[in-house]
C-alpha cells in the first residue's frame, strides 16, 4: 500500500541559498515522523512548501499514492493537511469559535455565520481529542498552551489527516510540552499523522515513532528512537560530534557583586510585575533563575539593567547603588546584558556586523575621537572580534539582520564580552538557536564564570537552568518561591515550584543521587 | 487533560479591568470640579427669580409643544449637589466599572447647566439645537463608516477629506448636468475610484498609507479648488454649479411625535441613509461570512491566508468600498446640504470623522455616537454665538475640537485598532 504522503526530490532555491536539495520523505498513516534539524536547515522550508505557501522549484507531492499539486493552503486543506505553526496563526480578538470557523464557516441562509452549530462541532472534537477548549473565549484571554490547542482543533476542524507541528515546544512549559505529547499520542491512536518538526533532541527520543534528519537542505539519515540516541542524533543534525553536556567545575563563589533588596518592579499596567524580590550573586557562581515565562523576570532583568526604575527595593553592584541610574552607568560599571529578544533589545538589525560590535563602547576611544567615529579601529575590531567567536557572516559589513539566530546572538555575546566584566545578566541566552549554538553560548558563559564573573542566568528552559546554574532561585508571580543549591534541586521540585507550589520538607529529602543523575 | 491551569496572565486579565487608583482619583475630582463651577460660575451670579425657556419645537415644524421653563438657580443648584454626592462617592467608594457612564452623566449634567445658564432670562431652542445635531452628524458618520471598512480590513486611510472634496465636485457637476440621483451615483463612483488608487498604491505597491493618504489630500484639495476657481465659479459657467438639493421628507407617523419627531424624522434621504447603513454595517460585519473574513485580514492577513482567504483581494475591497461610503458622504455636503460646491467645503469634516471612528473605537454604532457629539458641539458653538454668552465666539468655533482633544486623549485611552493596518501584506515572508 502507497504511504500516506510521500514528497519526492522536493527542491527550493532563494536567492543565494539552496534551502532544499531533492528531499525525499515519506510518512505513513499513524505514525509520529520527527523532523529533525537546526536553525536554517530547511524543515520550516520544506513544510511550507507541503502546506502551499511556498511552490517548489522541482519535485512532486503523493497523497495516498495520488500526484497533488498544492498551490495555496486551500489545495493543501483539500488534500487533508494541516499546518501548527510556530508563531500561531490565531486572531488575539476574535474568539476560538471565530478563529476555529475562518473560512470555513457554517452559515445560515443570506451568510449569516451559524456561531452555535460550529461551537458544538468544536466541542465534539475537543471532546474526542481530549483537547479541553473553550469555544466561547476569546484568544488574548487564552494562556499559550491553549492556544496551540486551538490550533490543533483548526486542522481537525477541516478533517485534516495529516498534521505539521512545526516546532511546537518552543514556547511551552516543561509540563504543557508533556501535555502536547500527551495529546499529539492520542490523535495519531486515533488514525492521524503528525509531521513534528523540531530541533530539540530529547523531544524526538520521547515522542517520535521515526526520526528524519536534516542538514543544509540535504536528508542526511533516518532512524527510530530504539536504534538511535541523542548523542548520535547530535552528531547527525551538526555533522560534527557535540558535546551536548556542559563540564562545570565546582563553583568558587567570592564576593557578592550583584546584591538586591525587597526589589517591587511595576509593569505597564501598574502592577507590581516583580513583588519584593531579594538575592545575590557572587564572583565565580552562576545564579539561575527558573520560572514559567510571564512571571517578572522580563521586568526584573529591565530594572537591574537600568531599563526601568523599581518602585521600590535596593540594587547594588559592586557595592554602588545602581537603583536609579541609566543603563549606560551600569554597564560602565562593568555588567553585561544579553537581552531576552535579541532582535528587538540586543541590535540594531539595519547596522552592519562591526558597527553592532560596538555599541557599548562607540563613545571610547579608540572607537571615537571627540564626536568623530574611528572606522578603521571599529573595523579591525570587528574583524578581529568576528575571528575570535566564530561569527558566520559574509562580511563585517553586512547588515546584521542577515545573519542567523545563532550569529545575531554570537555577536552579542561578542560585544559583550569582549570588555572586562565582573556581571554578566544574561536572559534567554540561547532560545531559538540550534544545538551547536547553544553548546558554544554555555561554554562561554562558564568560561566566565570560571573566570570570575558573576552571573544571573534566566531563563524558562529547565534543563539549562539546570546545566549552568551553581543555585536555582524559582520566580512565581513576582516573588522569589525559594532558592535551592544545585545539589538540592530536582527537575520534580522545580517543577512544583515553577507551579507555584512549596514542596515539603520531605520531599526535598527525596532527592537521591540517582534523580540528579537523570535530570542532568 | 486536566482542568486548564492557571497561569499568570488569567490573573492578569481579570485585574486589567480594574480602574488604576490615580484615575480613580483624577475623576473624582473632576466631578468636584464640575460640580464647583456649576454652583460658583453659573449659580451664584444669578437672580433668585431669573426663568430658562426651552423651546421644544423647531423653527419651522408644524408640530407644536409648549415651551419649558424652569426656575435656573433651583434647577441647577440641584445638578451641582448631583455633581458633588457623585465626585465624593468616586473618592471615597468609587464606581469601578460606571465611572465612564457617570463620566457621561455629569457631562450632560454639566452642559445643560451651561446652556441653562446662557439662555436665563430668555429662550433657546432645545428643539433646534438637537436638530442641528443630528444633521451634523450625518457626514461625520458616513465618514468615520468609510474609515472603519478600510481599516477593519487593513489599510489606514487618512484620504477621506480628499474622497469626499472630490465626490463633492462631481456630484455637483453631473448632478448639474443630468439630476440628483445620477449626480450621488457619480460621486459614489469617483471616490471608488479615488479609493482604487489608494488601494493600488497601497496594496500592490506597498506605498505607506499615510504618505498615499496625503498625497490624494493635497491632490483633491489643488484639483477641486482649481477647477472650482477656473469654471464652476464663474457666471458663464453657473449653470454646472447648481444641482439643487434632495429635499426633506417627513416620515408619515413618526415625524408627527412632539419634540422627537422633527428632530429625528423630518429631514432629507441623507440622514435616513445613516440611520440604515450604522445598523446594516454593525450587521455585515460582525454576523455574517463576509464580515468575518473581511475583519481577519485586517487583524492577522497570515493567519487569513494559511486559510485560504484571499488577503489582498479582500483588501481592494475594503478600501474601495470604505471609498464609495466617502464619495456618498462628500455629496450630502452639495446635494444633501448646500446645492452648490464651494472651495474647500468639507472644512476637515474627513479628518474629525477619524476622530469619530476612533473614538467609536471602530463599530458603526461607537462612530455614530461619536459623530452625534462632534455634531451637537459643532451645533452648539453655532447657538452659542447668538447667546449672549461672555466668550469670545472665535473660542466657541474652536468647542468642536477641543472636544475631539478632550474625548480622544481623556476618556477613550487606548482603542483597539486593527492590528494589521497599515502594513503591506508579503506573501513569501515568515
Amino acid at each position: 500500500m502507497a504511504p500516506l504522503l510521500e514528497l519526492k526530490g522536493i527542491t527550493k532555491r532563494f536567492p543565494g541559498v539552496l534551502a532544499n536539495d531533492h528531499i525525499d520523505l515519506t510518512l505513513e498513516k499513524g505514525e509520529i515522523h520527527a523532523l529533525l534539524g537546526e536553525n536554517g536547515a530547511g524543515k520550516t522550508t520544506l513544510m511550507n512548501i507541503l502546506y502551499g505557501l511556498y511552490s517548489p522549484d522541482e519535485g512532486e507531492i503523493f497523497v495516498n499514492g495520488q500526484k497533488v499539486a498544492i498551490q495555496g493552503p486551500t489545495d493543501a486543506i483539500k488534500a487533508g493537511i494541516g499546518m501548527v505553526h510556530q508563531h500561531f496563526m490565531l486572531i488575539p480578538v476574535f474568539t476560538v469559535t471565530e478563529n476555529i470557523m475562518l473560512g470555513e464557516e457554517d452559515v445560515k441562509v443570506g451568510g449569516f455565520l451559524d456561531r452555535k452549530k460550529a461551537a458544538q462541532k468544536i466541542m465534539r472534537i475537543s471532546d474526542q481529542y481530549k483537547l479541553n477548549i473553550n469555544p466561547n473565549a476569546y484568544i488574548r484571554d487564552l494562556p499559550v498552551g491553549a492556544q496551540q490547542r486551538v490550533e490543533i482543533v483548526k486542522i481537525l476542524f477541516r478533517e485534516a489527516e495529516i498534521l505539521i507541528m512545526d516546532e511546537p515546544s518552543a514556547v511551552l512549559t516543561p509540563q504543557e510540552v508533556d501535555e502536547l505529547f500527551k495529546i499529539m499520542r492520542i490523535l495519531v491512536d486515533q488514525g492521524k499523522s503528525i509531521i513534528f518538526i523540531t530541533h530539540k533532541l530529547r523531544e524526538v527520543m520521547d515522542c517520535a515513532d521515526r526520526i528524519t534528519v536534516i542538514r543544509g537542505g540535504k536528508v542526511v539519515g533516518s532512524t527510530t528512537p530504539k536504534e538511535a540516541d541523542t548523542k548520535k542524533l547530535a552528531a547527525m543534525m551538526v555533522g560534527r560530534e557535540v558535546e551536548l553536556k556542559v563540564k562545570k567545575t565546582k563553583a568558587k563563589p567570592g564576593n557578592a557583586i550583584l546584591q538586591v533588596e525587597d526589589l517591587k518592579v511595576l509593569n505597564n499596567q501598574e502592577q507590581f510585575a516583580v513583588d519584593g524580590v531579594s538575592f545575590e550573586v557572587r564572583e565565580g557562581e552562576v545564579l539561575g533563575i527558573a520560572g514559567v515565562q510571564g512571571n517578572g523576570q522580563t521586568e526584573l532583568v529591565r530594572a537591574l539593567t537600568g531599563l526601568l526604575t523599581p518602585a521600590e527595593g535596593k540594587i547594588k553592584i559592586l557595592g554602588k547603588d545602581t537603583t536609579k541610574e541609566k543603563p549606560r552607568f551600569i554597564t560602565e560599571l562593568g555588567s553585561a546584558h544579553i537581552p531576552e529578544d535579541r532582535q528587538k533589545d540586543g541590535l540594531i538589525l539595519a547596522f552592519p556586523v562591526s558597527e553592532n560590535l560596538v555599541l557599548n563602547s562607540y563613545q571610547h576611544e579608540p572607537f571615537s575621537k571627540g564626536i568623530r567615529l574611528q572606522f578603521d579601529e571599529i573595523d579591525r575590531n570587528g574583524k578581529q572580534l568576528v575571528d575570535k567567536f566564530d561569527i558566520r557572516t559574509p562580511g563585517i559589513n553586512t547588515p546584521v539582520s542577515n545573519l542567523s539566530g545563532g550569529n545575531q546572538q554570537k555577536v552579542i555575546v561578542a560585544r559583550e564580552f569582549s570588555r572586562p566584566i565582573k556581571l554578566l545578566i544574561a536572559s534567554q541566552p540561547t532560545r531559538g538557536l540550534d544545538v551547536g549554538s547553544i553548546e558554544y553560548i554555555h561554554k562561554r558563559v562558564m568560561e566566565k564564570r570560571d573566570a570570575g564573573c558573576a552571573i544571573l542566568l534566566v531563563s524558562t528552559e529547565l534543563d539549562e537552568i539546570i546545566q549552568l546554574s551553581d543555585r536555582i532561585a524559582v520566580m512565581y508571580r513576582g516573588k522569589i518561591l525559594d532558592i535551592l543549591n544545585i545539589e538540592d534541586a530536582s527537575k520534580e521540585i522545580l517543577g512544583l515550584l515553577m507551579a507555584g507550589i512549596k514542596p515539603s520538607e520531605e520531599m526535598k529529602h527525596k532527592v537521591t543521587k540517582e534523580e540528579q543523575l537523570i535530570t542532568t | 487533560m486536566a482542568e486548564p491551569k492557571k497561569t499568570p496572565m488569567d490573573a492578569k486579565t481579570t485585574t486589567h479591568k480594574h480602574q488604576s487608583k490615580s484615575r480613580k482619583t483624577t475623576m473624582g475630582i473632576l466631578f468636584l470640579l464640575i460640580a464647583a463651577v456649576i454652583w460658583f460660575v453659573f449659580v451664584r451670579p444669578l437672580d433668585a427669580g431669573a426663568l430658562t425657556t426651552y423651546t421644544m419645537v423647531p423653527g419651522g415644524s408644524t408640530v407644536s409643544m409648549a415651551d419649558w421653563v424652569f426656575p435656573t438657580a433651583k434647577v441647577l443648584s440641584a445638578l451641582a449637589i448631583i455633581c458633588a454626592v457623585a465626585g465624593a462617592y468616586q473618592l471615597i467608594r468609587g464606581f469601578q466599572n460606571l465611572t465612564n457612564a457617570i463620566l457621561g452623566l455629569v457631562a450632560v449634567l454639566f452642559i445643560f447647566s451651561f446652556l441653562s445658564w446662557a439662555s436665563s432670562g430668555g429662550t433657546l431652542n432645545l428643539a433646534g439645537l438637537l436638530r442641528v445635531t443630528v444633521i451634523r452628524a450625518v457626514p461625520l458618520t458616513l465618514g468615520a463608516m468609510a474609515g472603519i471598512l478600510c481599516e477593519r480590513s487593513g489599510t489606514v486611510n487618512i484620504a477621506i477629506e480628499g474622497m469626499m472634496l472630490i465626490a463633492a465636485f462631481v456630484s455637483t457637476v453631473i448632478a448639474s448636468m443630468t439630476n440628483l440621483w445620477i449626480g450621488m451615483l457619480s460621486g459614489i463612483l469617483a471616490g471608488a475610484l479615488v479609493a482604487f488608487i489608494h488601494g493600488t498604491l497601497t496594496i500592490k505597491y506597498k506605498v505607506d498609507h499615510t504618505i498615499s493618504g496625503t498625497v490624494i489630500n493635497i491632490f483633491a484639495t489643488g484639483i477641486t479648488s482649481f477647477l472650482s476657481s477656473k469654471f464652476i465659479q464663474k457666471t458663464e459657467f453657473q449653470y454646472l454649479n447648481e444641482p439643487g438639493m434632495f429635499p426633506q421628507v417627513d416620515i408619515p407617523v413618526l415625524s408627527k411625535i412632539p419634540f422627537i419627531g422633527p428632530i429625528l424624522f423630518s429631514h432629507n434621504l441623507y440622514v435616513y441613509a445613516m440611520f440604515i447603513l450604522v445598523p446594516l454595517l454593525t450587521v455585515a460585519l460582525f454576523s455574517t461570512r463576509w464580515g468575518l473574513r473581511f475583519r481577519s485580514v485586517g487583524e492577522h492577513p497570515k493567519a487569513a491566508d494559511t486559510l485560504g482567504i484571499q488577503v489582498n483581494r479582500t483588501r481592494y475591497m475594503g478600501v474601495i468600498l470604505g471609498g464609495m461610503m466617502a464619495g456618498f458622504a462628500g455629496t450630502y455636503f452639495t446635494l444633501g446640504s448646500s446645492g452648490r460646491f464651494d472651495e474647500l467645503m468639507t472644512a476637515g469634516r474627513g479628518f474629525i470623522s477619524l476622530a469619530a471612528m476612533i473614538f467609536g473605537n471602530y463599530y458603526p454604532f461607537g462612530a455614530m455616537g461619536a459623530g452625534l457629539l462632534f455634531g451637537f458641539f459643532d451645533s452648539l458653538a453655532a447657538k452659542a454665538s447668538i447667546l449672549k454668552v461672555p466668550v469670545p465666539s472665535d473660542f466657541l468655533g474652536m468647542l468642536p475640537y477641543i472636544a475631539t482633544i478632550v474625548v480622544l486623549a481623556g476618556v477613550v485611552g487606548k482603542s483597539n485598532a486593527p492590528a494589521a493596518e497599515g502594513k503591506a501584506y508579503e506573501k513569501e515572508s515568515l
